[in-house]
């Protein structure tokens, strides 16, 4: 059939399966809003306060749903606001595609109104991009960039559609989505050496990423750990792909991981790196890093092998498949000792856990919150202090229940990544924030509001910059430059005039009283959590450290 | 360091090139030379990239750039076993026949060839291994190079195995 440019666009979105979309309107995607408005009873269009805000929710409708997030925004200042947001996507591996509208063809290239080049300021940050040059390459386009946003590793993915393309008709012929590229299979030979290696091994160590989460292969890990008596790690990323209540599971590793889980790395002899990057925050000093193990990395992506970390043996293959096969072929081995000395790491961390001061600790605000936690709720944070303390504390019991921005820091993606899991699960969801990075993106309160989204916003409020302030405690002689916010912003009346309602917390009482109160609401809740200004995170590895600099607590 | 040559196929498509250039600069490789040209079949293009580096740098590059969607082949083309051309126009100012004649003797001795012919001044154009291209520069240097243009280096295998099916 004859169809315009926005309709096939529509129709290719329904295609694979997008039943919601978040987004901005504006001149260059008028026609495409105007399908919107004709097809709103198959398609939902969410509109954010800002751009910015709208591609975080397709970020967090993604991770939370494991379906690619899809944003629509208008060229110019629309396609450049998505930048933070898709660069974020990037360095998650989130599956998300990004359609900008541009100018006519005829204007292109001739600094018209609204017009930047998107499709070159997004190439290094875009699984691809695409600029499509006529009306009859348009379905296919769509069809490739949700195949290439979702295979192999994820990612974002971005097209561009002049004007004149989506008001220009041909003809449109459905099709089915387009199978995902099928992932490399092992060797056979590299099968057998992982199963050498690690019949050699005394003590194992299951280091587990957020790749694990992508191949659903949580069960294939505990299984491992289980067959050879090893400790379960995680890198932020990999939180919530095995529960973190999991006896095996001693958390997240790295700069503010766990105590346990960094030590235990350490000491081991053998690592299994599973859908790992080993980003610089989980290793800190490449050089000494974990000197006395031997690597197995297995990732889907082949450019991850021996970039961060030389290993001893490098997979390029699913993970999940993989470990399968690895697992048959092994026998189950018991490691008393090691498990012994790893109890003892534990033991150590139980007995110098740091718990905060003031009359309301990070730790009892999330503990709080766990007590009410719903089967399958989503946690979404922002970037900073709240949010090592909530990737400590939290217990996380299903994949993708953890949404939180890792290799870009993005501060201010909380409140989008929040609206966009609450929207795919359409289940209540927490975000944790503070006050610096709520600053940033508070507007789509008004989004949580008009959508009417069970979200609970815990704002760990302590008028700094907490992060920077503890850097600046720990490394800058305590000179506090541009930390010490002084705002005096109410951020009860603030969410009362978004139209949502608040909460002042300064106690334990208070913050129970207005907890039963959030989750009984249907809309968005804010609960003002006032901390103190200098609580740290606690342990800290010194940037560029080693386990041997780790600060387990204030006291040491 | 050291110098790598690697060969790709990719969509002849706008932007491909850019993709690849800005891919080694984020990553810090080095580029010396980068070429790119339609093929046999119009809907691919190949490139050689010439860069310097380490063992790291030579893997690391092979590996983002093979993940590159536009690129659908791609290999290392060691220089020592693979047939490497690299072709010069170098102008030299020949302000009296003395150089003229050492200049003439130097296209001669290369097996260069003299494609433009002026009273005060020859085009020379070479094509050869890229140390051969240095070697005749440095020859030419104490005679006025008024300006000269490198293509850069292409490469290809020895023997029946292409890119596409290696």
């Amino acid at each position: 059939m004859i169809l315009s440019g926005s309709q096939i666009l529509i129709e290719t979105l329904l295609e694979q399966g997008t039943d919601t979309v978040f987004g901005y309107p504006g001149g260059t995607v008028l026609n495409i809003y105007d399908e919107l408005y004709k097809s709103s009873d198959r398609i939902k269009h969410i509109i954010s306060a800002h751009e910015q805000g709208a591609v975080h929710a397709a970020d967090g409708y993604a991770r939370a749903s494991g379906k690619v997030g899809v944003v629509i925004a208008t060229s110019g200042p629309g396609a450049t606001n998505l930048v933070t947001g898709i660069a974020n996507a990037y360095l998650d591996s989130t599956p998300i595609v990004a359609i900008t509208g541009n100018v006519g063809r005829s204007l292109i290239g001739r600094d018209s109104f609204q017009e930047v080049d998107i499709k070159g300021i997004t190439m290094p940050i875009t699984k691809h991009n695409f600029q499509v040059r006529s009306t009859e390459e348009l379905a296919d386009t769509v069809r490739k960039a949700f195949k290439i946003a979702r295979s192999g590793r994820p990612g974002p993915v971005l097209i561009d559609i002049p004007k004149d393309i989506q008001i220009a008709t041909t003809e449109y012929t459905p099709a089915s989505p387009l199978p995902s590229d099928k992932a490399p299979y092992a060797y056979e030979t590299d099968i057998a050496a992982a199963a050498k290696m690690i019949a050699e091994a005394k003590k194992p160590y299951v280091y587990c990423g957020g790749g694990i989460i992508n191949a659903a292969a949580g069960p294939e890990i505990v299984a491992l750990a289980d067959a050879i008596d090893a400790p379960i790690g995680f890198s932020m990323m990999g939180l919530s792909a095995v529960p973190t209540t999991h006896p095996r599971a001693l958390g997240m590793v790295g700069m503010h991981g766990h105590y346990a889980a960094t030590k235990a790395m350490y000491e081991s002899d053998l690592i299994l790196a599973l859908g790992i990057r080993f980003s610089d925050r989980a290793t800190g000093d490449k050089k000494r890093f974990a000197t006395g193990a031997k690597i197995i990395h297995i990732d889907i992506d082949n450019a991850e092998l021996n970039k961060n970390i030389t290993c001893h043996l490098g997979i390029n293959a699913d993970v999940k498949e993989t470990v399968s096969r690895i697992l048959e072929c092994i026998a189950p081995t018991p490691h008393p000792e090691w498990a012994e000395q790893v109890a003892s790491f534990r033991k150590y961390e139980e007995e110098n856990l740091y718990l905060g001061k003031g009359d309301l600790t990070p730790y009892q605000i999330i503990d709080a919150v766990m007590e009410r936690t719903e089967p399958e709720m989503p946690i979404a944070t922002d970037v900073g202090q709240h949010q090592m303390w909530a990737a400590q504390r939290c217990k996380l019991e299903a994949p993708r229940t953890f949404v939180s921005s890792g290799g870009l820091g993005t501060m201010g993606y909380g409140m989008g990544a929040a609206i966009g899991a609450c929207v795919a699960t359409g289940k209540r969801t927490v975000l944790f924030t503070g006050d610096g990075s709520f600053g940033m993106n508070l507007n789509e309160m008004a989004t949580a509001v008009s959508q009417n989204l069970p979200l609970v916003v815990m704002l760990m409020n302590n008028g700094v910059l907490g992060m920077v302030r503890q850097w600046q405690t720990l490394f800058f002689g305590q000179r506090y430059s541009q930390t010490t916010l002084d705002r005096k912003t109410d951020f009860v009346a603030l969410a009362k005039a978004f139209g949502a309602d608040g909460y002042p917390v300064t106690n334990k009482e208070e913050l129970t009283a207005a907890l039963d109160k959030a989750f009984a609401a249907d809309g968005p809740v804010l609960l003002d959590c006032r901390i103190d200004q200098d609580e740290m995170v606690m342990p800290m590895i010194p940037p560029n450290g080693s386990i041997t600099d780790i600060l387990v607590n204030l006291k040491n | 360091m050291k110098k790598y040559v690697i060969g790709m196929l990719a969509n002849n498509e706008a932007g491909v090139l850019n993709r690849i250039t800005g891919l080694f600069g984020r990553r810090g490789f080095n580029i010396v030379s980068i070429t790119a040209g339609e093929t046999e079949d119009p809907k691919l293009s190949r490139l050689t990239v010439t860069f310097t580096g380490d063992e790291y740098a030579r893997d690391q590059a092979i590996r983002q750039a093979a993940k590159c969607v536009d690129v659908e082949y791609i290999k290392e083309l060691p220089i020592e076993k693979s047939i490497t051309r690299e072709l010069v126009m170098l102008k030299v100012a020949t302000d009296d026949a003395d150089m003229r004649k050492d200049v003439m003797d130097a296209i001669a001795a290369f097996k260069a060839k003299q494609i433009d012919y002026s009273s005060r001044a020859v085009v020379v154009e070479l094509t050869g291994e890229s140390a051969k291209i240095d070697s005749f520069i440095e020859l030419m240097k104490p005679y006025g190079i008024l300006e000269l243009c490198r293509t850069g280096t292409v490469a290809m295998d020895r023997g029946t195995t292409c890119l596409k099916n290696s």
